[in-house]
């Protein structure tokens, strides 16, 4: 399909999801508004990585939500392959799963203990009108085999699995749709470490032979570094800095970025780097600083930083920043 | 006495369960910390490297046990087979601790300034008023802002980097010979982590307090500790300065483990090459393999591998040691 490979799979243009918390009595009354995703704009071209860091907070898993449908923005639009996502438009549940899909950070919470390996991949097939029996038979086991499991194993459940192996069944039951985007939170930050680079290697593989799009959130700079070809920062529900891997990571123009760079412990890291830590901790959503959402932390801070909250700049090249300064 | 070393692990083992079904879930460690030094203890889960720091601690319950033949000397006093009333005046006293989730390791019921204040009323005989007011000079330590005013609050109160800092407070309050530090960062940010981290480190130069940190973050510990022991599967396969072990690590464990990562920087200077993998998983705690442990995964695995157990080889002039028939 060459006439698709250059159009966006995925665009989100100036996305707002506000949530109404603390009111009283189930009134409205001393509510506050909670900004978890504040104007928001990014895309995703077909077999593009996309990767999504910020800290916890930052309003990262809640726009993952809003793109598989699950949250209703409160304002601003999302099309995914043409599906319109927005405040009027309720998607359409069976073609968004045939879409988007997600493989989530905790193996051991995400599958049902119930449910064998064969029955949580067939289910899905089944649920979306593949009802014969040899061609859903042929389906799990293919995509068993894809993702580096036995035959054997589709009749296990999942306590007899190892971690990795168990994440490996959730890659295999976010593929089994044949999605085109695919949400990959934090996906190896529970295993063990020895075996991250098998899940890595194996999410690589998968994107090329299936030519898959991800959105790859990670607080891991070294695994965002490696998978990624575009990345996003992001802090208190504003981008702060987006541009091609290399330009971030070689180049990071956000003091943020810098700060999370200089955050990473390895003992080669230039100590250059070292003194561009953030000082104190991510202000609550609840109630965020002024101006740029960053200042209370930032080693570059002027007056003008606490009156005006920056756009995002164009630095050159797809690459763009949201600081005063930068 | 000075020559001594703080700490003295010998010959370290820690049995889980009984009878028939006891296993040997640490065996064979020993290991020295140095006044004021740092010292790392780095592994995956499973791999014994916090029920060591809990033995050393007297912490260990049921179903884990010390095993016959360990030794555990704190300044030149053995503390492997301390009642648990001279226990309970070491710890807090003479070793702090700081464990991963501080949220679980805090009193909820009680204001954080009441739980640093414990400290100087239990181990030094403080009354409440002076004891408070120490607190607060521990909570400014540890730089909490405003911390007359913190002390009042209770933990849930705080954020997670803050509760991390009052945990901290607690732990070197009775300004101790050694802080333990098991996983102290994982549950934060990376930004938060770094300045725990740093903070952590310099009060401990400060006091000349020992360090024993646990992790799986080699990177993490290498920035922390001066050496460092890499464990596996209830034994340590390698332990060396932490830059020796980065620049040249010699068991295959280790060397895995560093080529298995994404290193920032990496891709930029290479391009992207396929991560290393160590194939299969950590074996559990009954089924460790004969001969080497790390056998089954091991890439330069020979015969005299799966039959003997490796002993231990040193490294860097004696300052090092690695456990592989191969290295």
């Amino acid at each position: 399909m060459p006439e698709v490979m250059d159009k966006t799979l995925l665009s989100v243009e100036d996305l707002k999801v506000h949530y109404e918390v603390g009111g009283r009595f189930g009134t409205r009354i001393g509510a506050k508004t909670l900004r978890a995703v504040d104007g928001v704009t990014l895309d995703v071209k077909p077999g593009e990585c996309l990767g999504l860091v910020g800290e916890s907070g930052c309003g990262k898993s809640t726009l993952a939500l809003a793109i598989m449908g699950l949250v209703t923005p409160t304002s601003g639009r999302i099309n995914v392959a043409g599906q319109e996502i927005g405040k009027s438009h309720k998607p359409d549940r069976e073609a968004m799963a045939r879409t988007v899909q997600m493989v989530f950070q905790d193996p051991y919470a995400s599958l049902n203990p119930r449910q064998t390996v064969h029955r949580t991949l067939a289910d899905p097939l089944r649920l979306h009108g593949v009802d014969n029996k040899t061609e859903v038979e042929h389906r799990v086991a293919e995509m068993l085999a894809k993702v580096g499991l036995r035959p054997e194993h589709a009749g296990r459940y999942p306590h007899e699995f190892s971690g990795g192996q168990r994440q490996r069944i959730g890659i295999a039951r976010a593929l089994i749709l044949g999605p085109r985007l695919v949400i990959c939170d934090e996906p190896v930050s529970a295993l063990d470490v020895s075996i991250r680079a098998q899940i890595i290697n194996l999410l690589l593989d998968l994107k090329d032979q299936l030519n898959l799009a991800y959105i790859m959130i990670s607080h891991d700079l070294g695994v965002v570094e490696h998978m990624s070809d575009r990345v996003a920062v992001m802090y208190l529900g504003r981008l702060v800095e987006t541009g091609q891997w290399k330009e971030i990571f070689e180049n990071p123009r956000h003091p943020y970025t810098r700060a999370l760079i200089a955050s990473i412990p390895d003992p080669f890291l230039p100590a250059t780097l070292a003194s561009q830590k953030a000082r104190g901790e991510i202000a609550s959503a609840l109630n965020p600083p002024p101006g740029c959402h960053f200042h209370p932390r930032c080693p570059m801070k002027q007056d003008r930083c606490v009156g005006e909250a920056p756009a995002l700049r164009t630095m050159g090249s797809g690459h763009d920043a949201a600081c005063h300064f930068a | 006495m000075t020559d001594s070393p703080l700490l003295a692990v010998d010959n370290l083992r820690i049995d889980i369960g009984g009878g028939k079904e006891r296993h040997a879930a640490v065996e064979d460690v020993s290991f020295s910390i140095a006044r004021g030094e740092t010292f790392g203890l780095v592994g995956e889960s499973g791999c014994g490297k916090s029920i060591t720091a809990l033995s050393i601690m007297g912490l260990l319950r049921h179903p884990l046990s010390l095993g016959s033949g360990s030794s555990i000397v704190l300044d030149g006093q053995p503390i492997h087979n301390a009642s648990a009333a001279e226990m309970r005046s070491l710890r807090g006293r003479r070793i702090g601790m700081i464990f991963q989730e501080p949220m679980t390791a805090l009193n909820p019921l009680s204001p954080v300034g009441r739980q640093i204040a414990e400290m100087f009323v239990l181990h030094m005989g403080m009354g409440w008023k002076e004891a408070t007011e120490r607190a607060v000079d521990s909570l400014r330590q540890v730089r909490v802002p405003s911390p007359e005013r913190r002390v009042h609050d209770y933990p849930h109160q705080l954020s997670g980097g803050m509760r991390q800092r009052v945990m901290i407070a607690i732990a070197l309050a009775c300004s101790p010979d050694m802080l333990i530090a098991d996983e102290p960062t994982t549950a934060l940010d990376v930004t938060v982590q770094a300045e725990i981290v740093d903070l952590m480190r310099d009060l401990c130069a400060e006091k000349g307090t020992a360090i024993l940190m646990i992790s799986h973050d080699l990177g993490l510990v290498a920035q922390v500790c001066r050496r460092v022991a890499v464990m596996y599967a209830g034994r340590i396969v390698e332990q060396r300065a932490s830059a020796e072990v980065f620049k040249d690590p010699r068991h295959p464990y280790t060397r895995g483990l560093l080529a298995s990562l994404p290193r920032l920087g990496a891709r930029s200077q290479h391009g992207r090459q396929r991560l290393n993998e160590i194939s299969g998983v950590v074996p559990a705690v009954s089924a460790f393999p004969r001969g080497c442990r790390f056998n089954p995964r091991c890439g330069a695995r020979t015969d005299i591998c799966t039959i003997e157990d490796p002993q231990t080889t040193p490294l860097d002039g004696g300052q090092g040691l690695v456990r592989c028939h191969h290295a």
